[in-house]
């Protein structure tokens, strides 16, 4: 072991020519949350209005049941399951970088007006044109992609700064928010309940071929996500700092950036706006891990076990009424960060 | 200084002439001479009445919110030294939209008067328990955790409040209108109820102002310069909470004033709170008003709600300001 105190546990694996560094804490953290996310899942494909012992359902996983039980296990859940498994850790991934780039707790990928843009696309294309999946989800997709750019165009002056990022995003937030309100101000009753319904984030009726692509692609950029960490952790040091351990700050910034403005997008054109995960995750898992900067790794973990936990909540709560998951999720994490602050708060004084 | 006092001046001016305008603009135009007539006491005839019942009403709130909203952003920027805040980080809009909520669906309250005690009080005790959880065993809350606190109970609050209008479709349809935020159809009534909040909260800002500017410099350093620290804390939390909560409860959740105005103040004067504070009182009413009188005007003879409208007047000007020159966070 190295001398050095990382004012954390490290664990150091040398091999032949590399060697890593394991901040233990930070992987008990994930693979408890890893863990409590299977069990969640696993309740979920169980449960329903068609009720399932447990013994089935790993039968059907392992591709021993079939007919009615393997249809409803492998057909009919595991395609929401899975998404919300996927989905909620590319927000909190999402949520963990932007936070990092700005370097304020309140940063997520709502500060480029990101959701805001995919609400008015959707809103849009609901408004205008009829409300099928693949139409609100293409709004929605073009709708956010074309305000970050917007907000990153408007905000660009010799490189991109993180301060001015975040005005220019509330610049251009604020008025898409305002053409939200007004479209749905004008709009007839029902239309504006089907849009807000959409604009809660849910995971409901998702079926394979509409989440699949969505699923690999997240799957891939997670991946490139998590090898950008250590560029994360130096420019949370500051952009001097960051430049002088060799990170292009202007191009990593660039490419952060892209990287978390598509998961949301990804992730938004399917479910609509689940806001709260980005903001929420990477902070619980701050808190837990006891890291001083971002950590990915654990965020991804609990983004992953809200989401897939709240969709339970969300589905059986007020059964057969079924509640958005953002819905969920926006009153769980918040109830559960308040807990976390004040706990922390006890054990520091 | 002399620069500072001009500009001041200017704006000042500017705000005479959009309140004359505010007066005499609308889907009936009235003649400046005639509107002033009613001003110095004139009260008969179409015009003199429509400006008495309608337009000086308007006008009059107009004003009293825009102060108080800019005056509340102002504070709870500098005391969280976080230029993302705005009051709705105390969760002042979520407390009230609650509130206002469980006003339609639960007691079937359905106008305005109404709703404007029960967004006050929403405000008020959601402030207070964000204050209590972010400073819990504390003798005074730290800024991060304040500001942490006060957005994830908001989130709560919202999404309890998201559940309640898509079960009950009255509740939806009433909040979709009170969600924008607007100063028409309030009576002189409501502004006289919220004024001594208001005149309470500005008198704080004033008399902390100075101690703001050594927070600024951080808690330590403010400790060492002789600030009472914690009780600073308090009176900003206990003013922001007076001037955001009443004006959300008379015109609705205006959001974008708040976090805008002391922005554009700061980049003009400089970091010193107190011209911050002086052009953000003038500065917060001419956006309201002027963002109110377009409104009026952009698609005759229907109205958009200021708060619609407001965004598309302040966000070009933030956008070019934050552009233009070395423009600093805080």
């Amino acid at each position: 072991m190295s001398g050095v105190d990382f004012g954390h546990r490290v664990a150091i694996i040398r091999g032949r020519g590399m060697s890593l560094r394991i901040h233990r804490r930070a992987v008990l953290v994930s693979l408890l949350f890893a863990v409590a996310t299977v069990a969640v899942s696993l309740v979920t494909l169980a449960t329903g209005d068609f009720e399932l012992g447990l013994d089935r359902v790993i039968g059907a996983l392992l591709g021993r049941e079939t007919g009615i039980v393997h249809l409803v296990v492998m057909e009919w859940r595991m395609p929401r399951v899975v998404a919300a498994i996927v989905f909620g850790a590319a927000l909190a991934v999402s949520g963990a970088i932007f936070q990092s780039i700005t370097r304020n707790p309140l940063g997520s990928p709502d500060v480029m007006g990101f959701s805001t843009g995919a609400y008015t696309g959707a809103l849009v294309a609901i408004v205008f044109g009829g409300g099928s999946f693949v139409v609100t989800a293409t709004g929605s997709l073009v709708g956010g992609l074309l305000t970050a750019a917007l907000v990153y165009l408007f905000a660009y002056r010799r490189g991109v700064q993180g301060f001015r990022l975040i005005i220019v995003g509330i610049g251009i937030g604020a008025m898409l928010e305002s053409v939200n309100s007004w479209l749905i101000l004008r709009s007839k009753l029902e239309v504006v309940r089907t849009a807000a319904i959409w604009g809660a984030g849910s995971l409901g009726g998702v079926r394979w071929e509409q989440v699949l692509p969505a699923i690999i692609v997240v799957v891939a950029l997670l991946c490139f996500g998590i090898a950008a960490a250590r560029r994360l952790s130096a420019m949370e040091l500051g952009d001097d700092a960051a430049s002088a351990l060799g990170v292009n700050v202007n191009r990593s910034r660039l490419l952060l950036v892209l990287l978390g403005v598509s998961l949301t997008a990804l992730v938004t054109a399917v479910t609509g706006p689940i806001v709260f995960l980005a903001l929420a995750a990477p902070q619980i898992a701050r808190r837990l891990s006891r890291s001083s900067g971002v950590a990915l790794l654990p965020s991804a973990a609990i983004g992953a076990f809200l989401l897939a936990a709240c969709d339970l909540v969300g589905q059986r709560l007020f059964a057969p009424l079924a509640i958005p998951v953002g819905i969920i999720t926006v009153t769980v994490g918040g109830a559960y960060l308040v807990w976390l602050l004040v706990h922390e708060i006890r054990r520091t004084v | 200084m002399t620069r500072r006092l001009l500009g001041l001046l200017a704006a000042l001016v500017a705000l005479t002439v959009v309140v004359v305008a505010s007066i005499a603009v609308g889907t009936r135009f009235i003649e400046p001479s005639v509107v002033i007539n009613a001003l110095l006491g004139e009260t008969r005839g179409e015009e003199a009445i429509i400006v008495h019942s309608l337009r000086i009403p308007r006008t009059v709130l107009g004003i009293v919110a825009g102060v108080a909203l800019g005056v509340a952003g102002a504070l709870i920027q500098a005391l969280t030294r976080n230029p993302l805040a705005d009051s709705g980080i105390l969760g002042v809009n979520a407390g009230a939209t609650f509130a206002v909520a469980i006003g339609v669906s639960v007691f079937g309250i359905g106008s305005i008067t109404g709703y404007l005690w029960f967004a006050f009080v929403g405000a008020l005790l959601v402030t207070v328990a964000v204050y209590v959880i972010g400073s819990a065993g504390r003798r005074s809350a730290d800024p991060i955790t304040l500001t942490l606190a006060g957005v994830a109970i908001a989130a709560v609050l919202s999404g309890v409040t998201t559940a309640m209008t898509l079960i009950n479709p009255r509740a939806f349809d009433e909040l979709r209108n009170w969600e924008v935020g607007s100063v028409a159809g309030r009576d002189l009534g409501i502004t006289a109820t919220i004024a001594p909040f208001v005149v309470v909260g500005v008198i704080i800002a004033v008399v902390v102002a100075r101690s703001l500017n050594s927070i600024a410099l951080g808690d330590d350093l403010a400790v060492a310069l002789g600030t009472r620290v914690g009780l600073v804390r308090v009176a900003v939390v206990i003013a922001v909470t007076l001037l955001a909560g009443s004006a959300t409860a008379a015109a609705g959740p205006i959001l974008f004033l708040g976090l805008v105005i002391p922005h554009i103040a700061r980049w003009i004067v400089g970091p010193e709170q107190r011209w911050i504070l002086a052009y953000t009182i003038v500065l917060s009413p001419l956006l309201l008003l002027l963002s109110d009188l377009i409104g009026r005007v952009i698609i005759r003879p229907g109205e958009m709600p200021v708060g619609i409208v407001m965004a598309f007047v302040g966000a070009p000007v933030l956008i070019f300001l934050v552009r233009r020159r070395k423009a600093s966070s805080l």
